[in-house]
């Protein structure tokens, strides 16, 4: 059945398709779960219908209501989406260092955008926001780092839904964020599978993402718990951005960025599985589509160009 | 054996500007206290009074978090490249 009743009935149920060519062997496989399926194009479409849907349980957002969200641009954009659908107004609180794309995005679904610096990346818009909230005490703020909703819809959509496609899946990568993702689906597929191993991909950004004033204005999701994670791997950039490159030419899939950095810490397992002559099964949680980064010229420009340009960027 | 260390704009003041800095250890403890002897209070930013990391420094071997490696007896070899970073809010 494909016929739907409205855009958010096509949430979640996203397809897992085979990455044959970029797989090192028939015995090691790589997965890629295609979240930028989701109506406004990333996985973010499942966090903002569990928030949203939770805050109206719980009284918080009334008709007419006012949500105010720090946000890099997806849940921002799945956040808009559906309070104009509702008839809420939505601030978005955005470092101002994102792409071009994610901007046009959120005022296009009718969106206001406040900026944060640059310097200090998402932690200076979660400050930002934290400041706005005081003066705002009627505004309802998500806050999708500490929102047990956001973790909720991975372990209870997400995680089922890759065990169910992928029952002798031994690894499973997720981009590291607000950590939700991998706590809610590793979470689940850990309960259901104990030997699977749950990576993280943490983006590794330029210098200018890193430059906090001092060191206690650092951060740590409140949803982050280090045992579901099995390892943490940093990956820079310029590894990111040529692995987003080597998945659209090989497989002619077009995605963002932090599918770079998932994708080479899923190769690198993939190698080690090789090398020990184990077989794999590993589930890369693709977050969106390439279409939102276009303009930074991460497809079109020369490799180097490109990773400069993207330096000082919160590009995941 | 040498260690090349990343050091973060942040901690280079214990560096005299330096964002890259050489030590010399066996594991990750023993590579931060021959890194104090040049780079005074360095390792007073990065390890607790309780011998852990603090909550908001990451440190990295090549590309591994070394929480899920040992922390602070992780292991180092010839040639590691160990990374240091302040803890941020990834993109969302």
């Amino acid at each position: 059945m494909s016929r739907f009743n409205d855009i958010t009935e096509l949430t979640g149920a996203t397809p897992l398709v085979g990455l044959p060519r970029l797989s090192p062997s028939p015995e090691v496989r790589l997965w890629a779960k295609l979240e930028g399926q989701n109506p406004t194009g990333s996985v973010k479409d499942r966090v903002a219908a569990k928030m949203i849907a939770a805050a109206e349980a719980d009284g918080l957002l009334t008709p007419g209501a006012t949500i105010l969200e720090p946000t890099s641009g997806n849940t921002g954009i799945a956040v808009a989406m559906l309070a104009r659908r509702k008839g809420y107004n939505l601030i978005a609180v955005m470092p101002e260092n994102t792409s071009l794309e994610r901007r046009q995005l959120l005022t296009a679904f009718g969106a206001q955008i406040v900026f944060s610096p640059a310097a200090g990346g998402s932690n200076a818009a979660v400050a930002k926001a934290r400041e706005i909230a005081k003066e705002q005490p009627d505004w309802v703020m998500l806050n999708q780092y500490a929102n047990p909703a956001n973790e909720a819809a991975h372990y209870e959509g997400t995680g089922p839904e890759i065990l169910a496609d992928l029952p002798g899946i031994t690894h499973f990568v997720a981009g590291l964020g607000t950590t939700a993702t991998l706590m809610g689906a590793g979470r689940y597929i850990k309960e259901h599978a104990p030997e699977v191993q749950v990576v993280a991909a943490e983006p590794r950004y330029g210098e200018l993402v890193y430059g906090l004033r001092n060191l206690d204005e650092g951060f740590v999701p409140e949803l982050y718990d280090e045992k579901v994670l099995d390892r943490r791997l940093s990956v820079g950039t310029e590894d990111a951005l040529r692995r987003t490159r080597e998945v659209l030419a090989s497989e002619g899939l077009f995605v963002g960025l932090s599918t770079g950095a998932v994708l080479h810490a899923g190769l690198a397992l993939a190698r080690e599985a090789e090398r020990a002559g184990r077989s794999a099964d590993i589930a890369l949680l693709v977050a969106d589509g390439g279409w939102k980064y276009l303009s930074t010229g991460a497809y079109s420009d020369g490799l180097d160009d490109a990773a400069n340009a993207l330096d000082g960027q919160v590009w995941a | 054996m040498s260690v090349e260390v990343r050091v973060p704009t942040i901690l280079r003041s214990h560096t005299g500007g330096q964002k890259l800095v050489k030590g010399e250890g066996e594991t990750l403890a023993e590579l931060f206290d021959s890194l104090d002897a040049d780079n005074a209070g360095l390792k007073g930013r990065i390890v607790t009074d309780e011998n852990t990391l603090h909550r908001f420094v990451n440190v990295y071997i090549n590309d591994e978090d070394v929480r899920f490696i040992g922390g602070l007896e992780a292991k180092l070899s010839d040639g590691d490249s160990v990374t240091i970073l302040p803890a941020v809010a990834g993109g969302m």
